[in-house]
């Protein structure tokens, strides 16, 4: 079994300020995981605002050069991504799809315009008919046809349609890896399943693996198959998705589950804020922790 | 007539969008013959997606539309201590005077409301400074009580806005909102781009507040999670209709109407690992909404009568009303367990 991707000890510090105040911000500390080709997965990251989830996200898509580490996608570094080649060729393989679909899209421009600037950089096309043909196959497997779209602007098409746009524009090139940053939380709550059930069906119909990047722990609970959970930049518990939101072990995962507004008590008007006197206690102990495995595959930062 | 208890009744309203382009008049029936009434001391919640009109309807409710949004048809009654008052028949400096003081809104997207070159204080003298018609020592006084109470230290007063956090920002938003003590709150998608701690938080403290201060509040979100904790009673608005209306957990566990069961049972949940499946279809074009019932193109129940006959808003149990030719057949997607119950 080959390694699609591989994130090995990566962490990423912005500096703040000026020459005479400098600050450093470590966004990203110390991360590591890997993704198999053999088998497509949903790998869910989950965290608060500033956990570094989205810049994680960044230095996997060669936005941002990591500080410290080494990102390897089918064996080749990050660092050695030079030319505009090797560039083009990594992005045949590794897409993004973006939070806010009304933001990804100019709304002068038809969306289709997106779906074929793809399919000419990207798989080279030149043929009028061929470069419809391509954008007619990734439009079939988000549930829409080139039909419904042509001639269309952002704002003729519902938010989750545009969503499903966004995701059909980055399955043009057929890649191997998906990279979703949030994609439902700008979606709203009745068409938010729609697009979920894609990512999933991505997954096992097309073989693609996703890595879904939310705060949503209710839907990461439905699609995933392993989840990393980030506390201001750490790992702080990683492992099978279920397992790990069933029983969480850390204190910064349990957190965010109590955090979680549930149906269950629809009614009871139960809203004691979440006491995060544990979790920070936690994270302010994390910089000397370590992660240790536990069994079931689960991995727990602990203080030392 | 209307129970002395309510803050406001709301009867037959029509808010339309009328525009005329090119001797082309086209008429958008955003908010169309929604009846209502909110009591006192009570959290009202409004649900539905994206152009289902609910922001139009909370718009209307705030006095604050502007043209080419009109109210058409229907009355709108405010009743703050013996004051009596319709905002759209009252004169401009009556509406005026019950701003903040009895009538406030919390806006959503709290980085657009407090102007970003200026700090949080000036922010509060210019909003509620001259509603509270008190001395500036007072209003001071006031105000640094009032964000003690919420659980934010004065300092923030000397902050600009992005040197707070968006949870910050937002609370500092509903500070501003409420510091005047008003009647009744409106609150639109007061949570929506905040994460799940911070979104706590914040509902935490807009009822809190609102416990405090015995107002009554309407607020507005696409995100059911937050109306099953909020709210006291809730209202479905499908494309410009109330559809259902009724107490917060007979709405979850016994809904009446599809769109509602839909909502409710599409809901993915930490421990059920059951398939979950989105609406199919997309919300009606208000401009040239379908005949009879609204919902019935998308409506896995519908039979020939939701076609051509609009269901009334009939009451179908104690204080529980919906739009639904079928109500008696609609049954929840999901059973909802009765945990509250048990712990009670």
């Amino acid at each position: 079994m080959t390694t699609l991707l591989d994130v090995r000890n990566v962490s990423k510090r912005f500096a703040m300020g000026g020459i005479l105040s400098r600050k450093h911000v470590d966004a990203v500390i110390d991360v590591s995981f890997t993704l198999e080709s053999g088998t497509p997965e949903i790998f869910t990251i989950i965290g608060e605002s500033g956990s570094g989830k989205t810049t994680l996200a960044r230095m996997i898509l060669g936005l941002e050069e990591p500080s410290e580490g080494d990102i390897n996608f089918e064996g080749v570094s990050a660092a050695e991504r030079k030319d505009r080649a090797a560039r083009l060729s990594f992005m045949r393989r590794v897409q993004p799809v973006f939070q806010n679909p009304f933001e990804a899209f100019n709304p002068l421009k038809q969306v289709e315009r997106y779906l074929e600037a793809t399919a000419r950089t990207l798989l080279g096309l030149k043929d009028k008919a061929e470069i419809e043909a391509a954008m007619d196959g990734a439009l079939q497997k988000v549930g829409l046809s080139y039909r419904e779209i042509k001639g269309r602007y952002a704002h003729e098409l519902s938010g989750g349609q545009l969503q499903r746009v966004a995701i059909a524009r980055a399955l043009i090139p057929e890649p191997a890896l998906l990279i979703t940053d949030e994609p439902v939380s700008m979606v709203d709550a009745s068409l938010r399943m729609s697009i979920v059930n894609l990512l999933r069906d991505l997954r096992d119909k097309f073989g693609v693996s996703v890595i879904y990047i939310t705060h949503d722990l209710a839907t990461a609970y439905y699609i995933s198959d392993r989840i990393m959970i980030m506390q201001k930049g750490y790992v702080v518990e990683m492992g099978p998705a279920r397992p790990v939101l069933d029983a969480p072990e850390h204190a910064y995962s349990r957190l965010l589950k109590e955090s979680v507004l549930s149906i269950e008590d629809a009614g009871s008007g139960k809203l004691e804020p979440a006491d995060r006197s544990m979790a920070k206690a936690a994270w302010e102990a994390t910089g000397e922790g370590q992660l240790v495995a536990r069994d079931g595959g689960r991995l727990v930062r602990v203080a030392r | 007539m209307a129970d002395t208890d309510d803050i406001l009744t709301v009867r037959g309203l029509k808010a339309y969008y009328q525009m005329a382009y090119f001797g082309i008049e086209r008429e958008v029936r955003a908010v169309d013959d929604v009846t209502l009434s909110i009591r006192r001391n009570e959290i009202y919640g409004i649900a539905g997606e994206s152009s289902s009109g609910k922001t139009s309807l909370i718009k209307v409710l705030a006095a604050a539309i502007r043209p080419p949004l009109k109210v058409v048809d229907g009355s709108l009654t405010y009743r703050f201590g013996d004051l009596e008052i319709d905002p759209y028949k009252a004169r401009k400096e009556e509406v005026d005077a019950i701003r903040w003081k009895h009538l406030s809104y919390i806006m959503q997207g709290s980085m657009s409301v407090l102007n970003p070159v200026r700090r949080i204080k000036h922010s509060f003298t210019d909003f509620a400074l001259r509603p509270m018609g008190v001395p500036k020592n007072i209003f001071w006084e006031r105000t640094k009580a009032h964000l003690e109470r919420l659980n934010l230290s004065p300092d923030v007063l000397n902050a600009y806005p992005h040197e707070l956090s968006g949870g910050m920002r937002q609370r500092v938003t509903i500070a501003l909102a409420t510091v005047c003590q008003p009647e009744f709150i409106i609150a639109d998608e007061p949570t929506t781009a905040l994460d799940v701690v911070v979104q706590k938080d914040v509902l935490a403290m807009i009822r809190n507040v609102q416990q405090q201060m015995g107002s009554s509040v309407v607020f507005v979100t696409h995100d059911m999670s937050v109306h099953a904790n909020m709210a006291d009673r809730i209202g479905i608005v499908y494309a410009g209709r109330l559809v259902e209306e009724g107490p917060t957990r007979t709405l979850f566990t016994a809904p009446k109407h599809p769109y509602t069961a839909h909502l409710v049972g599409s809901l993915p949940r930490i421990g059920d690992t059951s398939a979950k499946s989105a609406l199919e279809g997309r919300p009606p074009n208000l401009a040239d909404p379908p005949p009879g019932c609204r919902f019935h193109p998308r409506c896995p129940l519908a039979i020939e009568k939701c076609k051509t006959e609009v269901p009334p808003l009939a009451t179908v149990g104690e204080s529980h009303r919906s739009a639904c030719w079928r109500a008696d057949d609609v049954r929840p997607l999901t059973t909802i367990s009765h945990r509250a119950e048990a712990v009670l």
